[in-house]
């Protein structure tokens, strides 16, 4: 099938090497300075988009980016993912943490999604992670899908391979390292993606240039997208006491550390 | 309050271990409890918990409820959870109801909360315990929205075996779906992947794929030391990402695919045992051996993550060597 519009869902979560603390804030848990934390794109969202790209390169498609956070973040965020891949974005100016609430989130997405000019849902391809590094919750995507009315969706997807005739069928993980093939007759579908196969793309200052071209006005004119967290109340959050009491063995050889790895292993 | 334990069937219509356990779950918040069970057949998996106090069982079964599908799964779910009337909706974290649960919710214009690891019921109000950022900290939360539909996670909860015969109102839903699931896709037999019954998680790090002394990369010997230690310990295989990310790039371990990943951006397993080598032990790898309770590493840097608090035991030592040897000792 030629020309689908393949929307990918992402938003940025802190950089993984950061030491992230929970504070309470005016409406409820926030991190510790957390707009002064490096940011990045969610892994997952990324793997999506990588392979947004992937396909829509081969069904002559186009990529749209709609991502929700604060939007000086995803500004800073977008530099460097605009020099991956092409696509245009819609942004939502709105909380991007762990803490909101998987409903108010996909409401705001979906909403996103039905403002990108010219959608055609018999042509729609909805991408994104099928977890998150920070409310991981999984849920959103769904949600998303079932508002826009799509009830063909997949998660845990690792591959998807299109037919001539627009079908095309799915690798979904299920338990046990194994995976579900799926067929669908085509578009509109949801997919949640896990690692996909595609490495990061390397960056492309061409690619980058044009895709700022777009990324900027889209910044400019984002709209806002609070979310409440109505009904919603955390009774706690706190970093886990994990420190554990680490022995060091040092300058042992190597058959007294085998022996006592071994033993611990049969015990 | 009602409460609603949904779960699917698994083949031959019994209740797999995670819902058995998704039940206990249920069963601890301690309203009236009704059992909705969704697959080919169901009348073998309510038998199977036919005495857990349930008031009501509730079932859709067919053969197009037998596969994990988006569509139906979706509608028998939601058919179920209406003529129960819930106020909370506790179903398993398996691949197949996590694929429905948040849409399910959506449709029963429900609050929706996924992968808990503690459901209970304190000062008359139901709260649930959840992980956020990776397993980087840990919240308890409230809601005031009903119905409330939660997924647990596993290993979590007692499992409840309570069998008898069980009375099932069946409920006729017509799903139609343009989805065919055309078959399972599983891994060799001799493949090594986590393997969640497994005592012991052996993590392979970059360092192996790295040069060793003499600026040589010793792939081969690598990978036999560390297929040879998986054979005599049938233990689950993870990795790091930096490992896989050679591997998927040809240069390190074959067999490492992104399905052992372990930590940020892969899995978090839940073994006895946990054994890192030549890993680093960073915290976006380390957040994924959160539920791993005894943990030891080798590595050649003794002020490496491990020795930070995050192991029990580091040896500082080069694990061609000591791997070799345990494998010796194990045969």
């Amino acid at each position: 099938m030629k020309g689908l519009q393949i929307v990918v869902l992402g938003s940025i979560v802190p950089d993984p090497l950061q030491t992230l603390e929970p504070i309470v804030g005016p409406t409820g848990p926030a991190l510790k300075n957390e707009m002064m934390l490096p940011a990045v794109l969610d892994p997952w969202a990324g793997h999506a988009l990588y392979e947004a790209a992937n396909l829509a390169k081969k069904v002559e498609g186009k990529v749209f980016l709609v991502a929700l956070g604060p939007k000086a973040k995803l500004q800073q965020v977008m530099m460097n993912v605009a020099q991956k891949v092409p696509f245009e974005i819609v942004v939502l100016d709105g909380p991007a943490g762990g803490f909101t609430d998987a409903v108010e989130t996909a409401k705001a997405l979906a909403a996103g999604v039905e403002k990108i000019p010219g959608l055609d849902k018999s042509r729609l391809l909805i991408f994104g992670g099928w977890q998150s590094a920070s409310r991981g919750t999984g849920a959103v995507l769904q949600m998303v899908g079932e508002m826009l009315g799509i009830t063909d969706q997949f998660q845990g997807v690792d591959e998807i391979k299109m037919s001539e005739d627009g079908s095309f069928s799915v690798l979904e993980r299920i338990e046990g390292g194994s995976y579900q093939q799926s067929t669908c007759q085509g578009a509109p579908a949801v997919l949640g993606w896990a690692t996909g196969n595609l490495p990061e793309p390397p960056n492309n200052p061409q690619v980058g240039m044009a895709n700022m071209r777009l990324i900027m006005p889209a910044l400019q004119k984002a709209a806002p997208a609070p979310l409440g967290g109505e009904g919603l109340r955390f009774q706690s959050v706190e970093v886990p006491s994990q420190r554990r009491e680490t022995r060091i063995v040092k300058n042992a050889s190597v058959d007294d550390i085998a022996r006592e790895i071994a033993d611990w292993i049969r015990a | 309050m009602k409460v609603l334990f949904l779960a699917h069937t698994e083949d031959g219509g019994s209740l797999g271990k995670a819902a058995c356990e998704a039940l206990g779950a249920a069963k601890g918040l301690g309203g009236d409890l009704t059992v909705g069970l969704y697959g080919a057949e169901v009348q073998a998996g309510a038998d199977g918990i036919a005495a857990c106090g349930a008031a009501k069982f509730l079932g859709v079964a067919g053969a197009e409820f037998a596969t994990a599908r988006y569509g139906s799964d979706a509608a028998a779910c939601e058919a179920i959870a209406k003529a129960a009337g819930a106020d909370v909706i506790v179903m398993p974290a398996t691949s197949r109801a996590s694929r429905v649960a948040a849409g399910v919710g959506l449709r029963l214009g429900a609050a929706v909360d996924t992968r808990l690891t503690g459901l209970a019921v304190e000062g008359g109000k139901v709260v649930a315990t959840r992980w956020f950022y990776r397993q980087r900290m840990v919240g308890k939360i409230e809601r005031d929205a009903q119905p409330w539909l939660v997924t647990v996670d596993t290993g979590c909860f007692e499992a409840v075996s309570a069998p008898g015969t069980a009375s099932v109102e069946m409920l006729a839903v017509s799903a139609t779906s343009r989805t065919t699931i055309t078959g399972i896709k599983s891994p060799a037999a001799d493949a090594q992947t986590i393997r969640p019954e497994a005592k012991l998680l052996l993590v392979a790090g970059a360092g192996w794929g790295k040069s060793q002394a003499g600026g040589v990369k010793r792939l081969d010997e690598a990978s036999q030391l560390i297929l040879g230690l998986l054979g005599a310990t049938q233990c689950s295989l993870g990795s790091s990402k930096s490992l896989v990310d050679q591997s998927g790039e040809g240069g390190a371990l074959p067999f490492l695919t992104h399905m052992h990943q372990v930590g940020q951006t892969g899995s978090t397993p839940r073994h006895q045992k946990g054994l890192a080598t030549c890993c680093h032990g960073e915290e976006p790898h380390v957040v994924g051996w959160r539920f791993i309770n005894e943990r030891r590493a080798i590595n050649l840097d003794a002020s490496c993550g491990w020795a930070q608090g995050k192991a029990d035991v580091l040896y500082v030592a080069d694990a061609f060597a000591v791997v070799n040897k345990v494998v010796e000792l194990l045969k």
